[in-house]
């Protein structure tokens, strides 16, 4: 497609929309470039660049969720605040914020086993789980994922039995879904901190299970 | 709008690429492309949904074609010219426009902490009844708006069961389009797999959408 086709696209609301072929095509000159000017015009704080890095990088990730997951095990009464009402029971643990503002917790039992998407973007729990990985934000897993959820869930490593039920959660508005997985055997004896290190990221998107207990040093 | 970001159910995109210990992000750039896009956003604006729509006005040839933070960036440029924060000449040169003042005090690392906490609900009260109730059986529409819809085409024209009532929530058709919040109720509605794909899908496949009350009407 050449530019002029681009650009004879007729929308009113983006009639700038090829404002950015103006940029550097590499990706790292090009976000160099924008940094550079939005610095100079004072419309981003470099000190706020590196904030916004860091809150990722370092604070808000996985291991938030795990222990949410862990206190779910393991403490019936958050537990049941949990189910009821995700958002303030994440809260009362202090991972509540951005792109976690309308939360819901779906369990894994014996009968069911959920999966979140998003189809349409890239819609993820960020204040439990952090910084979506590649696979999810994938065409590959936003495509097939909703058709062909049991095929996916295979490549992950995950074979379910034929009569468990599949609830893929499609995030087309701001809920957002925290999978609680399945507590694995043998984990009676286990603190909240030894049964966080045994929750990973794809248990809490749905893509993978705890880790049993042994697998862990 | 049908373009090339509403994925869900095509075929053709190969295997999952799933990477072993995977680090939060790759590049330093793909950091800082994210911290850009978050703190341009914090400026109030454009919505959410109006940045979702930036992202999937680019071609599909262009979408396809960027990695997912390149995508971020490339129509963050986009929406800062359009908001009027940044001109065309400025991109073009890299540098403010000659005699331009600088803006008030952009958001500091206090703010984004504040925002990171606090986040930006969507929820908003309604005193209008919800026209539907748990159990009822709905019917998606099926217009194809070549605006920001969040209704994907894969769900179109299809049955399901209301299983939550959310309350009142922004809708993204129109706040995407600079047009109001216009808040509505918006419910989670339960798909079969069989509704949606036919009789291949197992019988035990559920797909659950967030539809908002424009999207359905009663069967």
């Amino acid at each position: 497609m050449t530019d002029d086709n681009e650009h004879s696209r007729h929308d009113h609301h983006h009639h700038g929309s090829h404002t950015h072929a103006l940029l550097p095509s590499d990706p790292a000159l090009r976000v160099k470039a924008l940094e550079t000017l939005l610095i100079e015009k004072g419309l981003v704080d470099p000190a706020a660049v590196d904030e916004m890095m860091d809150a990722y990088q370092n604070r808000i990730g996985p291991r938030n969720g795990a222990q949410v997951v862990a206190r779910a095990w393991s403490d019936r009464a958050f537990h049941k605040a949990l189910m009821e009402d995700a958002t303030a029971a994440i809260s009362s643990m202090g991972f509540a914020g951005f792109q976690g503002e309308h939360m819901v917790a779906v369990e894994n039992n014996d009968s069911v086993h959920n999966i979140v998407v998003c189809t349409l973007c890239s819609c993820y729990p960020w204040s439990v789980l952090g910084v979506p990985p590649v696979w999810y934000k994938s065409e590959a897993y936003r495509s097939r994922v909703v058709i062909d959820p049991r095929g996916v869930l295979r490549e992950f490593g995950l074979e379910l039995p034929d009569d468990r039920e599949i609830r893929v959660w499609d995030s087309t508005a701001e809920i957002r879904y925290l999978v609680i997985p399945q507590r694995p055997a043998g984990t009676g004896q286990l603190n909240e901190e030894q049964l966080a290190a045994l929750v990973t990221r794809d248990s809490m998107v749905g893509t993978g299970l705890a880790r049993a207990p042994e697998a862990t040093s | 709008m049908n373009s090339i970001h509403d994925m869900g159910g095509m075929h053709g995109f190969g295997p999952i690429p799933i990477e072993e210990n995977e680090p939060v992000f790759h590049a330093d750039w793909e950091a800082k492309a994210m911290a850009l896009r978050l703190l341009m956003g914090a400026w109030g604006k454009w919505s959410l949904d109006a940045g979702r729509h930036a992202n999937e006005s680019l071609s599909p040839q262009q979408y396809l074609n960027l990695s997912y933070y390149e995508r971020w960036i490339t129509s963050l440029a986009d929406l800062a010219v359009n908001a009027g924060l940044v001109d065309l000449d400025e991109i073009r040169n890299g540098a403010p426009a000659p005699g331009t003042r600088k803006n008030i005090p952009p958001i500091d690392p206090d703010g984004v902490r504040k925002l990171l906490a606090a986040g930006r609900p969507s929820a908003r009260p309604l005193e209008s009844q919800p026209r539907f109730s748990i159990g009822d059986r709905v019917r998606t529409n099926v217009n194809a708006p070549a605006g920001h819809t969040r209704l994907p085409r894969y769900a179109r024209g299809r049955t399901g069961k209301v299983t939550t009532h959310h309350g009142g929530h922004v809708f993204p058709d129109s706040i995407a389009h600079f047009n109001g919040e216009n808040p509505q109720h918006l419910y989670t509605v339960r798909f079969s797999g069989r509704e949606l794909w036919g009789n291949t899908a197992s019988d035990k496949d559920f797909v659950h959408l967030e539809m908002w009350e424009s999207y359905i009407e009663p069967t």
